[in-house]
């Protein structure tokens, strides 16, 4: 049941994300980002990891693709207009193919090092108990590491004022 | 049971696609969804490792990865919105004052 689980998710998050590179419109790619994160969460749920999956929902598919979708309205540029080709330098036809190449390899080299290694087991579902208890995630959160939580708030803070400032017209 | 080893395996595909994404595509919004992509990726093994170590630090680290993929998805949205007013396209092309 969990393995067909996995490879039914493994399945949808990478063909959702290839789709996302895939399509010529915005707005496809971010609602096949959505399915690919809707995905992800079902797998964080398999992991033992119910806090990760809501989070994964409500900040990532909530708000963050939210804020895509606004922009991607806002810009309204349906289509993602043809490469130049006067545009040379890194980025001209030879650049692309080096990137193609170069992301193949990364994928082979990861597939290929993690397939040669004995295949290793999680610990019991007794064991999980822990891992997926909400109230150890909280108490660790504000406890152990509180300062870095206290230093996301600041971050979010700054993030906020730096997109209104960029954002804002010129006068 | 699935083993710790099929997750990798598929956040290391995952991260591979959204290093693909970064590369090839020529449009500023889908360049930052496959930031996005990998994030998720990375964000996929520390839960994966987390659950394998019966440790809840990963899932913590997830939730900070999110926090900052929130501001970064923030600042990068308002950059893309500053630099259409100026030139009116999302190819990174049209953005090489800076280049030599």
């Amino acid at each position: 049941m969990d393995t067909i689980a996995f490879y039914v998710f493994a399945a949808i998050a990478i063909l959702a994300s290839l789709g996302v590179i895939g399509q010529r419109n915005p707005m496809h790619s971010v609602m096949l980002l959505i399915t690919s994160f809707g995905a992800l969460a079902g797998l964080y749920i398999l992991l033992q990891a119910p806090f990760s999956a809501v989070t994964q929902i409500i900040i990532y598919a909530g708000a963050i693709m939210v804020l895509f979708l606004f922009v991607v309205m806002l810009l309204n540029v349906p289509r993602e207009e043809p490469a130049p080709i006067t545009a040379a330098g890194v980025l001209g036809p030879t650049g692309l193919k080096i990137g193609a190449v170069l992301s193949v390899l990364l994928a082979i080299e990861v597939v290929w090092a993690l397939s040669r290694l004995g295949p290793t087991w999680f610990g019991q579902d007794a064991d999980a108990a822990g891992v997926s208890s909400v109230s150890r995630i909280g108490h660790a959160l504000f406890t152990q590491h509180a300062f870095a939580f206290e230093a996301t708030s600041i971050l979010i803070l700054v993030a906020m004022v730096g997109a209104v400032v960029l954002a804002r017209k010129e006068h | 049971m699935v083993p710790l080893n099929y997750y990798l395996i598929l956040s290391g595909i995952l991260f591979s696609i959204g290093t693909a994404g970064v590369f090839l595509r020529r449009n500023l919004i889908t360049v930052l969804l496959s930031i996005e992509i990998m994030l998720n990726a990375v964000n996929l093994t520390f839960v994966a490792v987390g659950r394998y170590l019966g440790s809840v630090d990963g899932q913590i680290i997830t939730f900070f990865v999110m926090t900052v993929a929130a501001a970064e998805a923030a600042v990068g949205l308002a950059l893309v919105i500053a630099l259409f007013r100026h030139r009116e396209t999302l190819s990174p092309d049209a953005y090489t004052s800076l280049k030599w």
